[in-house]
């Protein structure tokens, strides 16, 4: 657990001495022991690279009803479109190109994993160190939330809430962090209990600096691997679950696809011959899962100190 | 896949064979579930077609919606206001009881005071009273001429008055809902009796031999499998586990076509795909100026606008694209060969100038912003459709937005989600099939001036009103001869859709019919799928 | 004991009247169902008395409270949408999730056990490593998307196995209507009970590769091989009797993420079971429906947390139920 206990005087010391050995090196060269993880990281890597610039790369804008014809639907990957751009992917039954559906469809998934992560996160840590940090009431009350709400499968929770929120991107964000946040509530509970009993925390309290002071500068550095494990999980989780919501129709609006949305619209092709609309769009879904997963997996096993030999 | 071939791999894979399917059964793969057995509980396409084969109308609809004798073997007024009807005699129920005129005196009482359901049949019994001349005889009068009286009588079914039912004998006869759909109650003359329903799964029918009606029987057993996912529908007809599907949709057609294994059957339907534009407000929440910004003036209020609009549909590119192929562009509220069709209106052409010169005419020549809303699981390609039209309309000078969203929350918002239960959006897309198979129902509902009190306008989401419009329909609606009716709804339709574009029709449906090699259907214009018309090739 | 059940019985009812409520007023909020259950050609009288009939037009408390009252006394409503009562709709159903659950449930266990266990007692093996990846593999694919494949590849390229819905073959064992007595049975419920299995396949087998390799390295384990016990039975006596453990009570729990996860594969499956009705349910804003499912899960839940505890505290006597309270 302590392996990247302090991120930011690792990232220093490497730029600093190249040298010597910071538990950042160390956690890198302990990461690089696994090339398939190596291999995850560098596409999640590519892969935001790409949500990033996403407008910038994209041959067309999918959204712009100027540009797009309905004459150009589905078109054969490699086929060219009316104004002259190759449909490397082909186009979907509205004529929109599919690379660049994808290309914006990544970055509605990512965008909405992410960010719901981030949310729960914010939420699911305060009031995990609040339940930590003051224990009694505060903490027998929301860890029993947590308790009853983990009880229940995260697809059945997002979906009864989507059911009754309706569709929209701020609602499935709304429902991702309330199947979320309660993990990190957890999570981080169970290291602060630990760490509050160490002596930093004692001495920082005993020089009575104020609780926020010492909730968020000393207590929550130091509980940020199992956080950041818990992060890369759940980021996959949220890709994964907005992608099934809305293949369920409860998801997202159909103006706004993400990935999942577009494997669904693609459903409907999917006897047809017209394989590549539902295709391209699952092997993105599926890479990007599969590489935040293999990341997770490794951070799990290099940040837990229990199987380090 | 063969049927065959499956069955022989299962066996392999399973060391059994399961039951061999004999060639006087039929399975058919359907989208929708009815949502009852009793035949007055809701008024509903999946119920209507269901319910059918056990229970006999009066008047039946042949494929094409043309009337063809039911339980009635003769109609005919005896008077403006009275119509005598002559029932079929040596009809048995499947209990083995005699049909008697007494079962449709018990039966439309039963449906005119349905409490409970979801939309009775009350539209179509209101106002008639009927009364029995002789055990074969009976005669329904109304209190002012009523030329529509054997459109009604298709919709209402006869059951036994001898059905017994768990409920309080106060309410519906003392027959629920549940007894129905247990079979208890499920005794009519039908074609097929009812042997189960398994919720969410299949409904099964047997051949009832003591039938003496026009309907056909070609299977000994139906099973109807409740498939809502259309690629499994497809996969199971392909794969062999089902006979027959319905609702085949648009994008596998060409793929279906070309099995050789299977068959395909294509009729157009009596449903029209429109737009409804908003007539009735000085501001549209969804109108903009180009930019996005409000705007103090609704132009869709301009019967020029609105025809501008009509003129930017290129209706021929959504047909071959989005409904490939399957699909006649509509330029009024019926395809050819129904009732009541304007010979005046045909489908407006795709004139992008024309439509500028009008909307200069106007005054809105430099166009306006449009958000346009619509339902993504109604009707064939529904979310596309208007996605397309989005496109058209933005490629030629009205930036357009589209939002579609589920049927659920989409016509609630759509017939009075904005303020004091008005219709909340501006354009909308939906789409009007013709229950009664003329063009009165959707003249009535979706263009009369809306009044609740006379029930007028109900669907009327634009509130189109023209008070000329509203007069020639009233007097099409008491006018017996069939002539002179079929004049005035023509005139009606010329004003509502050629003069005033109350509405924007796209085009009629057309649905597909999948069978394997060796069947084929009767595709109907009402969307039914029923066993009565599928047809063994020999 | 007694203090621990009541306690936790508390809890789930406090639950399922906060879940209700929410639903209730989220259904109410959300739309009419009035409007896509009443015919098109309905006029405004009609559709104001079925919305009457319905009892839609009553102010939301009265509706929420008429509920509670029909509720308390085992009654929880009728179904818009099929004028039935919603329990008997979802009981009628509640098999046939039950069963796809269960052998998919057996798929995991049968399956993962000996993956994870592979992978745990030789982690450093190509093989293991596999595992290890393919368990990812498992956790990341989305369900519905491997439904669609293997409809495509085992129905309708192969023509092994049947597309869609369950076995009209029947019978009823112990007052539990099943089709696993038949091979069509079997032959229908393969690919869903699969593709539902995928999941919590991963999920056992990391499990038992966990528990594997935290025994392995325990004294008692070595001690049994010291004794010059065969491998195999160290494995099979020693070693799993300590996988079980966990395995089985987690598994205790995700028995009911099974049940509530076969949303998804009974949608694509179309599989007569809760998660299709409840799917049409929200489809039709059948609000009854939707309220009776959750209850009917939540109890499923409550009844399986309260199992697995008292199993617990059996398995492992460490844990006294007492403990369990925050």
């Amino acid at each position: 657990m302590t392996a990247i206990q302090d991120d930011r005087s690792g990232a220093v010391a490497v730029s600093a001495d190249a040298g010597v050995e910071t538990p950042f090196r160390r956690f890198l060269s302990d990461y690089r022991e696994s090339p398939v993880a190596v291999v995850g990281a560098v596409t999640v890597g590519v892969i935001a690279l790409i949500a990033l610039l996403g407008p910038w790369i994209a041959p067309t804008d999918p959204y712009d009803l100027a540009t797009v014809s309905i004459l150009d639907s589905r078109l054969e990957p490699g086929e060219a479109m009316m104004s002259g751009t190759t449909a490397w992917l082909g186009t979907d039954g509205l004529g929109r190109d599919m690379l660049s559906a994808m290309i914006y469809g990544l970055r509605i998934s990512l965008g909405v994993g992410i960010g719901s992560g981030l949310i729960a996160m914010l939420i699911g840590c305060s009031l995990g160190l609040v339940a930590a940090y003051y224990g009694g009431r505060a903490d027998t009350l929301i860890m029993r939330v947590v308790d009853i709400q983990l009880s229940f499968p995260a697809i059945l929770v997002a979906l009864i809430l989507l059911a009754v929120l309706g569709k929209g991107i701020d609602k499935i964000i709304v429902s991702l962090v309330v199947v979320q946040w309660a993990y990190y509530a957890r999570t981080i509970r169970g290291s602060a209990l630990v760490e509050r009993r160490k002596e930093y925390v004692e001495a920082a309290a005993s020089l009575a600096l104020g609780d926020r002071r010492v909730l968020f500068r000393h207590l929550l550095p130091n509980c940020m691997a199992p956080i950041i494990v818990v992060v890369t999980v759940q980021t996959a989780h949220a890709i994964s679950l907005e992608a099934t919501l809305s293949f369920l129709g409860l998801g997202l609006p159909q103006t706004e696809p993400s990935l999942g949305l577009l494997i669904s619209n693609g459903f409907e092709y999917i006897m047809s011959g017209s394989y590549w609309i539902s295709t391209f769009p699952g092997i993105a879904l599926l890479v990007t899962i599969v590489s935040i997963n293999l990341v997770g997996d490794r951070l799990r096993d290099v940040l837990n100190p229990r199987l380090q030999k | 896949m063969t049927m065959l071939h499956r069955l022989g791999a299962v066996a392999i894979a399973f060391g059994a064979l399961t039951t061999p399917v004999l060639a006087e059964d039929i399975t058919i793969g359907i989208a929708a579930e009815p949502s009852s057995m009793d035949p007055y509980f809701h008024n509903l396409g999946p119920n209507n077609s269901m319910i059918g084969h056990t229970f006999e109308r009066l008047i039946e609809f042949d494929s094409n919606q043309q009337l063809m004798p039911g339980l009635a073997t003769e109609w005919k007024p005896v008077s403006d206001t009275v119509w005598e009807l002559k029932l079929r005699k040596g009809t048995k129920f499947h209990d083995g009881s005699d049909f008697t005129a007494d079962d449709v005196l018990f039966s439309f009482e039963r449906a005119d005071q349905y409490t409970g359901g979801n939309s009775s049949f009350r539209t179509y019994t209101k106002g008639k009273t009927v009364t029995k001349v002789d055990d074969h005889t009976i005669r329904i009068s109304t209190a002012a001429p009523y030329p529509l009286m054997p459109n009604d009588l298709t919709t209402v079914m006869i059951m036994s008055s001898d059905a017994k039912g768990t409920g309080e004998a106060a309410k519906n006869k003392g027959i629920e809902a549940k007894d129905f759909n247990d079979g208890t109650a499920a005794i009519g003359t039908g074609p097929y009796t009812f042997v189960e329903w398994k919720k969410g799964e299949s409904i099964v029918f047997a051949k009832n031999e003591a039938y003496n009606g026009n309907l056909h029987q070609p299977f000994d057993k139906v099973t109807f499998k409740f498939i809502p996912a259309a690629p499994a529908r497809v996969a199971a007809l392909i794969a062999g586990d089902v006979d027959m599907i319905d609702n085949v949709p648009t994008v596998d057609i060409a793929r279906l076509k070309k099995d050789s294994k299977l068959n395909l059957s294509q009729g157009v339907s009596n449903r029209v795909i429109y737009l409804h534009m908003d007539q009735f407000r000085d501001q549209s929440p969804f109108v903009t100026t180009v930019d996005g910004q409000p705007l103090d003036k609704n132009p869709l209020k301009d019967a020029k606008v609105r025809k501008a609009l009509s003129l930017l549909i290129n209706r021929k590119a959504i047909v071959d694209r989005v409904m490939e192929g399957v699909a006649i562009p509509a330029g009024q509220l019926l395809p050819d060969g129904f009732f009541g069709r304007s010979p005046n209106l045909t489908a407006d052409p795709y004139d992008p100038k024309g439509a500028k010169s009008l909307l200069a005419e106007a005054g809105w020549g430099k166009g306006f912003g449009l958000t346009v809303h619509g339902p993504n699981d109604r009707y064939i390609n529904d979310a596309k459709i208007l996605e397309a039209v989005g496109q058209m309309f933005t490629a030629n000078g009205i930036p357009t937005k589209v939002e579609t969203m589920t049927k659920n929350v989409f016509f609630s918002r759509a017939s009075k989600g904005g303020p004091d239960n008005t219709p909340e959006f501006s354009l909308i897309l939906v789409g009007w099939g013709s229950g009664t198979g003329e063009a009165s129902s959707p003249l009535k509902s979706l263009l009369a001036t809306h009044d609740p009190k006379k029930g007028w306008g109900a669907s009327n989401r634009g509130r189109h009103s023209s008070p000329e419009m509203d007069a020639l329909l009233a007097e099409a609606l008491s006018t017996v001869d069939d002539k002179r009716r079929g004049e005035l709804l023509a005139e009606a339709t010329d004003i509502g859709i050629g003069g005033d574009q109350g509405i924007i029709p796209l085009h009629y449906q057309v649905n597909t019919w999948a069978t394997r090699k060796g069947l084929a259907y009767n595709a109907r214009t009402d969307e039914r799928t029923v066993a009565y018309d599928v047809i063994v090739e020999k | 004991m007694t203090v621990f059940i009541i306690r936790r019985l508390m809890q789930a009812i406090l639950v399922v009247l906060v879940m209700s409520f929410l639903v209730f007023a989220g259904v109410f909020v959300v739309g009419d169902p009035t409007q896509i259950l009443v015919a098109d050609d309905a006029d405004q009288a009609e559709r104001a008395r079925v919305i009457a009939d319905l009892g839609l037009d009553r102010p939301f408390h009265e509706q929420y409270l008429k509920f509670l009252g029909g509720a308390l006394s085992g009654n929880l409503g009728e179904s818009f949408r099929f004028n039935e009562p919603a329990l008997g709709l979802i009981l009628e159903r509640l098999p046939a999730t039950l069963e796809l659950a269960v052998v998919a449930l057996a798929i995991a266990v049968l399956f993962g056990i000996p993956l994870g266990t592979w992978a745990g007692l030789r982690p450093d093996s190509i093989v293991s490593k596999t595992i290890m990846t393919g368990s990812i593999l498992g956790f990341s694919l989305p369900t519905f998307w491997v439904g669609i494949m293997m409809i495509l590849l085992f129905a309708v390229v192969l023509g092994w196995l049947p597309s869609t819905g369950r076995s009209d073959e029947i019978t009823t064992v112990l007052g539990f209507p099943t089709t696993l007595l038949s091979a069509d049975g079997w032959s229908h419920i393969l690919l869903p009970a699969v593709n539902l299995a995928l999941f919590k396949l991963s999920l056992v087998t990391r499990l038992a590769r966990a528990g594997a390799r935290e025994v392995v390295h325990q004294d008692y384990i070595k001690f049994a091989r010291a004794k010059g016990l065969s491998e195999s039975r160290v494995i099979l006596v020693h070693v799993m009797k300590n996988i079980l453990i966990p395995v089985v009570t987690v598994l205790g729990l995700e028995f009911g993420g099974l049940v509530a996860f076969s949303v998804v594969t009974e949608t694509v499956f179309a599989w007569p079971g809760i998660g299709k009705l409840l799917i049409e349910s929200i489809g039709f804003l059948d609000r009854p429906v939707i309220v009776a499912y959750l209850m009917i899960i939540v109890l499923i839940f409550v009844f399986l947390n309260l199992m697995v505890d008292i199993a617990y505290s059996f398995l492992d006597p460490r844990v006294r139920l007492q403990d369990m309270k925050s």
